[in-house]
């Protein structure tokens, strides 16, 4: 285990900022510990369950397998971002107003994930939506309520843009 | 946000309401707290040293390279623990799981020595240069086969005083039975020479385990004066009083608080991780950490694998006239709470059926495993998947349709269950009706043809929920009329917290939003006796009533005292303020719930077995692949008696949450073990329900009825829709293709293997 300390720049959630990470820290710990920041939380340790899901230039990793080293000059964006503002986001409205949560856990990875899907399909279909959440898990097992949030999401979306709501 | 119910958000009528979690919010801004991402000044991470053997005697544990290791704080075995707490073993039903092993281990994966660093990486490396001698000692690893006692687990049994019809137990050597539940009911063996027909099947259970997101996690916070332990625990109540009791100290100077869980399941009942926590804080004199990765759950807690041979006479009407239930469960190394799972789900071993003539006999047992607990059913999801199977193998040997067959013989509202007592507000026929309806079962099904073959099943379950237990809650009402609920009830996803308000809201008259419920604190919130087998709604839910009532007469009294005209509804905080001539003062409620119970005789016979039956049922459409066995389950129905829903989304989002988690114990979860080793212990080789495993139909809901005796009409969901899934599913499985699986999990396999067996051209063993 290696003990050299590398200073990394990156931007958290809009803001640049530096940290000092080790060889083996993983993105999750780097965030829980120098930012206090747990909405990317590790569960499986594997990057099978989704729970530590966090965008890295726009693009979602698993936090527990990334290592916090690779985030130099990164654009990195987490859960804590979408209600920055104290107003949430479209995504996180509809996983309450569907229900689409028990224990809450895995929540942060599924939203993030809805949230990196809909910027690429603004009107996904069922199996689309399933396709691309199949690596986050939930033990509660409140699919079919995500599957609909993220439906939903994307109504709130297309009303938005088109000023409507 | 918008509200999903905006015409019901005025005051009153808040019960009945789909409101959403009043935690919302927090969970989906990902700033829930949970204990596993807690951390405190001065925190120190504990990593532990498992038992590579499934039993043995300790005969070394070298630990002093992990010691040289640069920034360990400290190594320590069960001998270091025992120096600040001498008898250190826990456990709800037995004091018989020591804090770390001594002298024995008894399964592998149990704790032996723990590192303490302030890095977690450090204290990981560390553990890896611990190193254990153990003499080998023979271990037993099936339930059947430790009923013989050839082997034994413990060397004497030590039940704890918190049961009293466990006392009997202590001292007792010679044996692995923590508990042997006996119910006789008529002559059984009488019935069965009269019977026309018997029939005779033995059914298994797999092991398999919570996997909570969530992994187990403690903080333990020691003082000369007190302690504070922060846990991911369903019964903080529970966990004070053990602490206390391991510590010599009153409740009082144990303070436990539990914030969110992410997952508990029943696995993280009674207590985990916390006595570890203490012990270790207690010796570092530094806070403790302990938080178990997702591999390191595999040897914490699973579920009871179990055997249930059961045997049914019949007349010649097809009538069951006599049944007789032998099951064994399978408690792993230390008791948990098998005993309790082995009584309490015994009352309904043989089904909801009206039988005269009933035996049961249902045995906990030690083995050389991972222990067995409480997981989402108390027992009933591996005694449904075995009598329902039954029901349906009699009802194909007889040509009898398995609806009507169930339905000639249901237990029916009045009529005494196997216990003695009288079924009362169990819509047994109700539920199973709706299922066939929604199945359209008197219509003709397409079973298809070639190779994608099509059937249906349904089963049908009864639960005593466990008795006699306590709640205790608290309603304070601040001088700006705003009011706080206090609740020992663990939110834990089921949506306690929003129901219990809504109570509030309802009794007081105010919007549930507005109700503030305190999370579990032990110095601050009253007893309670765990967030389990589904009681919270309906106890909790009572104390929580009678504390609102209490408040609101007071209230009443005060709006007297005042002069207040009759009918008056000035505010509250008016009502203080004039009072106390400032913004001061509380009213506070208190409600305690105990309901009647009567402890079962010696033949297993009470009037009182439960203060409320549960209920519910499944229905399964689904297609086999008769070239490869893989079954699709295209169709799942879960009907539920859960008397007046207080929150009816979050009733649904349960039932369908708990059927799915129970269809991943059906088809394909299970531990593997080889010579005690778990071979698959990590989420990449032990496979839980995805997104891709939902069902394309599914359909959740509950039977209109009242539970004449609960809060506002409503009783227990949390567990319900896990009952019926297994058997609905084999019993499907035989109708598309004419093959009976009795063991889970219904893997491509297993169904393969059948077939071809079936065939007379049976697969080569593996």
């Amino acid at each position: 285990m290696s003990t050299a300390v590398r200073t990394i720049n990156f931007t958290l959630n809009g803001t640049p900022v530096t940290a000092d990470v080790k060889a083996h820290h993983n993105v999750v710990e780097m965030l829980q510990t120098q930012f206090a920041l747990t909405g990317a939380r590790e569960s499986c340790g594997q990057g099978l369950c989704g729970c530590c899901t966090v965008l890295v230039d726009g693009r979602a990793v698993s936090g527990c397998l990334y290592l916090a080293v690779f985030l130099d000059r990164a654009d990195v964006v987490t859960v804590e971002s979408l209600a920055a503002s104290g107003r949430l986001d479209p995504v996180q409205e509809a996983f309450i107003e569907c229900g689409a949560f028990q224990c809450g856990y895995c929540t942060p990875g599924f939203i993030l994930m809805a949230k990196a899907l809909l910027e690429q399909t603004n009107d996904p279909d069922d199996e689309q939506i399933r396709d691309y959440l199949a690596g986050n898990l939930c033990r509660c097992a409140a699919y079919p309520e995500i599957v609909n949030a993220v439906k939903l999401a994307a109504r709130k979306n297309k009303a938005g843009s088109t000023g409507s709501s | 946000m918008a509200n999903s119910n905006p015409s019901a958000a005025q005051a009153g009528h808040q019960v009945g309401r789909s409101l959403p979690r009043l935690e919302a919010r927090e969970k989906v801004t990902g700033r829930a707290e949970y204990t596993h991402l807690m951390q405190l000044p001065g925190m120190l991470h504990a990593k532990i040293f498992r038992s590579t053997v499934a039993h043995g005697r300790i005969k070394s544990v070298d630990t002093s390279e992990a010691r040289k290791s640069p920034g360990v704080y400290g190594v320590y075995t069960g001998d270091d623990i025992r120096k600040v707490i001498p008898d250190p073993y826990y456990g709800p039903a037995f004091h018989d799981q020591p804090i770390l092993a001594i002298d024995k281990v008894h399964f592998v994966g149990e704790p032996v020595a723990v590192v303490l660093a302030t890095d977690p990486h450090i204290a990981d490396q560390a553990v890896q240069q611990i190193v254990a001698d153990y003499e080998e000692l023979p271990a037993v690893f099936d339930e059947v086969e430790a009923a013989a006692n050839k082997v034994l687990v413990h060397d004497e049994l030590k039940p704890a005083g918190t049961f009293a019809d466990l006392k009997h137990l202590k001292g007792r050597k010679g044996t692995n039975i923590a508990l042997d539940f006996r119910l006789r009911r008529g002559d059984v063996d009488k019935a069965f020479i009269s019977a026309a027909q018997v029939f005779e099947h033995t059914f298994r259970t797999q092991k398999v385990l919570h996997m909570a997101l969530e992994p187990y996690a403690s903080i333990a916070d020691y003082r000369d004066d007190g302690v504070t332990v922060h846990s991911g625990a369903q019964g903080p109540s529970f966990v004070r009083t053990e602490i206390a009791r391991l510590l010599g100290w009153p409740e009082n100077r144990v303070r436990v608080k539990v914030p969110y869980l992410g997952g508990g399941y029943g696995g993280k009942l009674y207590i985990k991780m916390e006595a570890l926590a203490v012990a270790l804080s207690m010796l570092a004199r530094r806070p403790v950490k302990v938080a178990l990765t997702m591999e390191e759950q595999f040897y914490t807690i699973t579920k009871h694998p179990s055997t249930f041979r059961i045997k049914s006479g019949l007349d010649k009407d097809g009538k069951i006239v006599a049944r007789k239930c032998e099951v064994w469960w399978n408690g792993g190394a230390y008791a948990d709470v098998g005993p309790r799972v082995t009584q309490k789900s015994g009352f309904t071993a043989s089904g909801p059926y009206d039988i005269d003539n009933v035996s049961i006999d249902s045995y906990a047992l030690y083995t050389n495993l991972t222990p067995a607990g409480a997981l989402r059913g108390f027992g009933i999801p591996q005694l449904v998947w075995a009598y329902e199977s039954h029901t349906d193998m009699i009802a194909r040997a007889l040509n009898r349709d398995p609806l009507e067959f169930r339905k000639q013989n249901l237990l029916r509202e009045g009529r005494p269950q196997a216990t003695g007592t009288i079924l009362k507000d169990a819509a047994i026929e109700k539920v199973l009706d709706r299922i066939a309806e929604r199945l359209n079962w008197k219509q003709q099904f397409d079973h298809g043809q070639g190779v994608v073959r099509r059937g249906r099943g349904l089963a049908i379950a009864l639960k005593a929920v466990i008795s006699p237990t306590t709640s205790v809650a608290i309603v304070n009402i601040a001088g700006d009329g705003s009011t706080t609920l206090y609740c020992g009830t663990v939110d834990m996803g089921q949506g306690s917290d929003t129901a219990m308000a809504q109570m509030v809201g309802e009794v007081l008259d105010m919007p549930a939003e507005s109700v503030r419920v305190v999370p579990r604190d032990t110095d601050v919130t009253p007893y309670d006796m765990g967030t389990l087998g589904s009681r919270s709604l309906f106890h909790m839910g009572h104390a929580v009533r009678l504390a609102a009532e209490e408040a609101r007469d007071k209230i009443a009294a005060l709006r007297r005292e005042l002069g207040e005209p009759a009918g008056s509804n000035a505010p509250l905080g008016d009502l203080f303020r004039k009072k106390y001539g400032m913004q001061a003062g509380n009213i506070v409620g208190t409600g305690i719930y105990k309901p009647d119970y009567i402890p079962p005789d010696g033949s297993g016979l009470t009037t009182n077995a439960t203060p409320f039956w549960m209920v519910a049922g499944s229905g399964v459409e689904l297609e086999v692949d008769t070239e490869t066995g893989l079954v699709r389950i295209t169709r799942l129905i879960n009907v539920a008696d859960v008397g007046k829903p207080i929150n009816p989304k979050i009733v649904e989002t349960q039932l369908s949450g708990a059927s799915l988690m129970q269809l991943g114990f059906s088809m394909f979860e299970k531990m593997h073990l080889d010579g005690g080793q778990i071979t698959n212990a990590s989420l990449a080789d032990y496979k839980i329900p995805g997104i891709n495993d939902v069902p394309p139909v599914m359909q959740n809901e509950t039977v209109d009825t009242t539970q004449e005796n609960g809060p506002f009409g409503a009783k227990g969901v949390g567990e319900l829709a896990t009952f019926g899934v297994s058997p609905a599913i084999a019993n499907a499985i035989d109708d598309a293709i004419g093959v009976r699986l009795t063991e889970l999990p219904l893997t491509a396999e297993a169904v393969l293997r059948a077939l071809r067996a079936k065939d007379n051209k049976p697969l080569g063993e593996e």
